[in-house]
């Protein structure tokens, strides 16, 4: 071997033991465009013989391939020995840097649940005014004047007269959007209706004077009351889980007919019956029905010809019993604790 | 409503599983809230059969009874009662047992002997007043049997929900023939115990006046009550009802009053028609005229009120004036009492609408009111008075002389509807045979006619359903009673239209993910708040506390930043996407969708690594999440320094309108929490424009930094903008890096470093290009803003 070729060699082998400032130094001495001693070895080849310069030039070259292999290698020990050191000493166990996390409302998150869903069976979602007129909260939705039904909401008044459409109200549920897509007289129609709403009830553990609804609406030919019951059985398969029993009872709602309560089987005792469910086994948690034929025609839609369904549902009720709140003034509290748990 | 299993049980000759029972009930549309058991404090106790009794050594008064009650050992009972006898069968209470009245029985000694447990009377049982000794049971049983059992008080009280729409289910009969009409079974009327049979023809029917037993009635008004049925019984004496209907009654929850009061009762909950007994001998005439209230009539109530009357109510009235509001309460003058011998009693049809305006006008809410506002059947009226009447003379004697009387100037026909199979197809989506149909709509009590020649039913609906009206309401019948569990759901296909997500809702979306990102927690707070000026109010409120409509949505996040500063949190960062409310042009108020947040506490979460405490969010944190809300909410708008408040940020649409604010918040709090910000945007739901692609950067960018010296008075937004307009095309961005004051620099003025960045598509900048750049931006700075100097370094 060429002399100064063996005399590389060695400094070869001792590079893996080299420091970061060592490292640089040998990479430059070695191996640096101007005063390396490999580089200049290797521009000298041209001065030697023919048959020198061969062998020569091809151990020169194979020795240059060993030192870059030798300084990657090196370096990358380097870097990782360093990165290592950061860690060495530390208590691990101490925590972590923390930053301050949004949160979507549980409410929020039942309604992006329901949308979904709906989503997926061809529904858009629309919305309507808080403040209503009697009409279009009551009368045109088949409520039939001076009858008990209309007790089936208190009712929150604005004040001023009544108008042609009667007098002003906090919609009690959101129904009227139903008659304002409706009266816009495109269909089909399949619209999910989410929105606040307004009873005359006390504020305690079991009821609020504001929730929210989200509420559905599909009119077309041929809607028959099948379609309803496969849309909300699906519906309660994908929100509760695919092993949730479904159950349609008899209802009344002057907006349907015939009108349903659908009530899925407990979540908590399995459909065995339990205190959450007064022993039936049962969870009310949505009414629904046909739309009424005076409804459709109240919107200026031939009742013979289109049929359609409507369901309604309380998101505060889906999230109390999903999450296990046990009171309702808990999720108007803008508690940051409370607010934390559900995102 | 509350209902008597037993009582069903009598109209169905059958037993009924309560459970099963309720599950029935609740799959035909009337849900049982509740079932409660009846003299359940009576389950303890047993029949306890006598079989020895000696005189107590030591009192006069007392016996010794061994008592079998079923166990293998007898008991010792000290009984004081005159009648107990060998060989009797009586109630007896266990040791350990509770009695209706509260009391626990114990063994303990009387004058010397042992006692264990007790015989007892009917009203030691809460079962009568009687208590003339110990009460001797009519019965094998053997020992040990329940007493529930022996003495059929054993009952169960279905709670039933009932819609407002089926009033024929406000009572025994309607419900247990809804039942019948479930499975197909038979109804009739249960028998009363010792009920004579009335020796009377057919009700009389009458037009508008008639007279009966000598007592002339009228109908004045037939439109507030088309049909007035009566009758008059003689002789009665009114006195304690007996136990069998008292029991039935109080199974209900319904207080036992007098034989004659409990009979309409009675008629009331087993066949949904309020009835009124009057005392004959009281009333002036005597005559009994439906008529329109008079102008400054007024009438003392049963419940001893006096109630100024007008004439949008109907009453009944003798030659003297008001003896009932119809529909509603009997009048004091007239009540029955014990001293009543002949009774005129009365049983009418009242126009809903005119009930529930009087109801309302009254603030006099009755079991009455609350059927006729549903509406009561037409039809059954000489019925109720019938069965009254059999009840009364069952318990109280006396005789009814002349027939039962029934006024009924306009007789009208039952209500026909035509129903098409093919339409109940078309909303069902399955088809239903008409037998099916038919036999469905005939079990309910309609009259069904079929005609093939047009493919409709002429149906003929019962009195008691005045909720069926039309076609539809007959295809929900078929339904109810074919079972909604037996319909199909299988998913057919449907069209979808062509409608988009409201713009609103996408909107929402968008700005819930945005500050959510931003770290925000989402709050819903009740729009309702306390009344103040210009608040859009609540004609009813509940109370002063909901008796307007938010005007924004940052007063409602600050009271939740109070709740939580109240539970010692500190850090509190809430945004809320709610509608704010304010007075409209016409009585609809406007309503403004808006986004608000609220923040306060340290910048981010402490972490021990920091040196000193974590920094608390300054008005800069504010700045930055109120940029990020007004461009989710506002696309377009700009933030701008606020010219009418020294502390306020506002958002300024493209044509100069505000859009929003930020800045410090009013709220209540403790020396410990830190300053409150808050903002709130209105939210544009215009949908956005459509997002292009920027090509990335190929060349480098060149960065020049500036320190400039701004006199007090000058701000950072005037030398951007003059350095942006001096340093043309190439200039990318400026940013501001640093801001020095102190030592060095003019009194008043600042050092503020702007990062200037240079690029060029295409090709690498040369300093020769970028320097003349950074001048024209000095010169410009100069020329547009007096007094700024670029720093000596
Ligand atoms: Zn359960």
């Amino acid at each position: 071997m060429h002399p100064a070729l063996a005399r590389l060699a060695e400094r070869l082998a001792r590079v893996p033991a080299l420091g970061a400032a060592e490292l640089e130094a040998e990479h430059v001495a070695v191996l640096g465009r101007k005063s390396g001693e490999l580089t200049a070895l290797l521009k000298s080849l041209a001065t030697l013989p023919l048959e020198d310069r061969k062998a020569v030039g091809a151990e020169a070259n194979r020795l240059r391939a060993d030192f870059e292999a030798a300084f990657e290698r090196r370096k990358a020990a380097l870097a990782a020995e360093a990165g290592r050191a950061a860690w060495r000493g530390v208590d691990l166990t101490m925590p972590g840097r923390g930053r301050w996390t949004g949160s979507r409302h549980p409410v929020t998150l039942v309604l992006d649940e329901v949308t979904a869903i709906f989503r997926g069976l061809g529904f858009v979602r629309a919305t309507g005014p808080e403040a209503e007129s009697e009409w279009l909260n009551f009368l045109a939705l088949n409520f039939p004047a001076d009858h008990p039904a209309m007790d089936m909401h208190d009712t929150l008044y604005l004040g001023g007269d009544a108008g042609p459409e009667g007098r002003m109200l906090l919609r009690t549920h959101t129904s009227p959007v139903q008659v304002r897509v409706l009266r816009e007289g495109a269909l089909p129609v399949r619209v999910i209706i989410p929105g606040t709403v307004y009873r005359k009830d006390p504020f305690d553990a079991s009821h609020a004077p504001v929730f929210t609804q989200v509420e559905g609406l599909a009119v077309d030919e041929g809607i028959s009351f099948v379609d309803l019951k496969a849309t909300l059985a699906h519906f309660a398969r994908a929100l509760f889980g695919g092993d949730t029993a479904v159950r349609f009872r008899p209802s009344y709602f002057p907006f349907t007919e015939p009108s349903a309560e659908m009530d899925v089987s407990c979540r908590i005792c399995g459909g065995n019956g339990c205190a959450a469910c007064k022993g039936s086994g049962w969870m009310e948690i949505l009414g629904c029905g046909m739309v009424h034929p005076t409804v459709l025609a109240n919107c200026g839609i031939d009742p013979e010809r289109y049929t359609g369904f409507a369901f309604g549902m309380g998101p505060e009720r889906i999230a109390m019993n999903r999450f296990g709140i046990p009171d309702i003034r808990q999720l108007y509290d803008g508690d940051m604790r409370f607010l934390g748990q559900f995102g | 409503m509350n209902l008597s299993r037993r009582w069903l049980e009598a109209f169905l000759r059958r037993p009924l599983d309560p459970q099963e029972t309720a599950a029935r009930l609740a799959m035909l549309g009337a849900p049982v809230d509740a079932i409660e058991p009846v003299a359940a404090e009576l389950r303890a106790v047993v029949v306890g059969m006598v079989e020895d009794v000696r005189p107590h050594p030591n009192a006069d008064r007392l016996r010794l009874c061994l008592v079998n009650d079923g166990g293998p050992e007898r008991r010792h009972v000290v009984c004081g009662a005159a009648n107990v006898q060998a060989g009797v069968r009586y109630p007896f209470a266990r040791v350990g047992t509770t009695l209706p009245g509260g009391l626990v029985l114990e063994r303990r000694k009387i004058r010397g002997e042992v006692s264990e447990g007790m015989l007892c009377s009917a009203r030691e049982l809460g079962l009568g007043d009687d208590h003339e000794g110990i009460l001797p049971l009519d019965t094998d049983a053997p020992p040990g049997t329940p007493l529930t059992r022996v003495l059929a008080v054993d009952d169960d009280r279905f709670v039933v929900d009932v819609t407002p729409n089926r009033p024929d289910l406000l009572c025994h009969k309607g419900v247990a023939r809804e039942l019948a009409a479930a499975t197909g079974d038979a109804l009739r009327l249960p028998e009363l115990p010792g009920a004579p049979e009335l020796p009377l023809g057919s009700p009389r029917r009458e037009g508008a006046e008639a007279r009966v037993d000598g007592v002339r009635v009228a109908i004045e008004d037939p439109e507030t009550c088309p049909r007035f049925t009566a009758a008059v019984l003689r002789g009665v004496k009114v006195g304690p009802s007996p136990a069998w209907l008292r029991r039935r009654l109080e199974a209900v929850g319904q207080r036992s009053i007098n034989n004659v009061v409990d009979a309409t009762n009675w008629v009331l909950l087993e066949l949904n028609r309020p009835m009124h007994a009057f005392d004959l001998a009281r009333l002036a005439g005597p005559e009994l005229v439906v008529r329109r209230a008079r102008p400054g009539e007024s009438i003392v109530t049963l419940d001893g009120q006096r109630r100024a009357l007008d004439p949008a109510m109907a009453v009944v009235a003798d030659a003297r004036g008001a003896q009932a509001v119809g529909g509603v309460m009997g009048g004091q003058e007239s009540e029955v009492g014990e001293a009543t011998t002949d009774i005129f009693l009365e049983c009418a049809w009242w126009l809903p609408a005119r009930i529930r305006a009087t109801r309302r006008a009254l603030g006099l809410a009755t079991e009455a009111s609350y059927r006729f506002e549903r509406g009561v059947d037409p039809t059954n009226g000489a019925e109720a008075v019938r069965r009254c009447a059999e009840l009364v003379l069952a318990t109280g004697g006396g005789e009814v002389r002349e027939e039962i009387i029934d006024l009924w100037p306009q007789p009208t026909h039952p209500p026909r509807i035509f129903l098409r199979p093919a339409r109940v197809a078309r909303v069902l989506g399955v088809e239903v045979p008409w037998p099916r149909i038919e036999e469905y709509l005939v079990r309910l009590g309609c009259t069904v006619v079929f005609k093939p020649e047009d493919g409709r039913m002429a149906v003929d609906v019962p009195g008691w359903r005045p909720d069926l009206r039309e076609e539809v309401d007959l295809v929900e019948e078929v339904a109810r009673l074919h079972g909604y569990g037996s319909l199909p759901d299988e998913l057919r296909p449907f069209r979808v239209g062509e409608r988009r997500d409201d713009p609103a809702e996408v909107a929402d979306d968008r700005i819930r993910d945005g500050l959510v990102a931003q770290g925000l927690r989402e709050a819903r707070m009740l729009p309702l708040v306390a009344a103040g000026a210009g608040d859009v109010s609540v004609h009813n409120p509940l109370s002063a506390d909901h008796a307007a409509l938010r005007r924004d949505l940052v007063g409602g996040l600050a009271r939740a930043v109070e709740h939580n500063w109240s539970a010692h949190v500190r850090d509190v960062r809430l945004f809320e996407i709610g509608t704010a409310f304010a007075p409209g042009t016409d009585d609809r108020p406007r309503e403004d969708r808006r986004v608000a947040g609220v923040l306060t506490g340290t910048r981010e979460p402490a972490h021990w690594t920091d040196a000193g405490p974590a920094p608390d969010a300054d008005l800069w944190v504010l700045r930055g999440v109120f940029e990020a809300a007004v461009a989710l909410a506002q696309p377009g708008a700009t933030v701008q320094v606020a010219t009418d408040a020294s502390d306020r940020w506002v958002a300024v649409r493209l044509d100069g309108s505000r859009a929003g604010w930020a800045g410090p918040v009013a709220a209540d709090r403790p020396p410990w929490a830190a300053p409150l910000y808050g903002f709130e945007v209105a939210i544009d739901p215009a949908p956005r424009g459509p997002v292009s692609y920027q090509p990335l950067p190929d060349t480098p960018a060149v960065e020049r930094d500036l320190a400039l010296v701004l006199p007090d008075g000058v701000l950072a937004a005037q030398v951007v903008a003059a350095l942006r307009r001096g340093a043309g095309r190439l200039l990318e961005a400026i940013e501001i890096v640093d801001e020095y004051r102190g030592a060095g620099l003019p009194p008043g003025g600042r050092s503020v470093a702007f990062r200037l960045r240079f690029r060029a598509a295409g090709r690498t900048l040369r300093d020769a290009e970028v320097d003349p750049a950074v001048q024209r931006s000095l010169a410009a700075v100069r020329e547009e803003v007096p007094g700024v100097s670029l720093r000596a370094t």
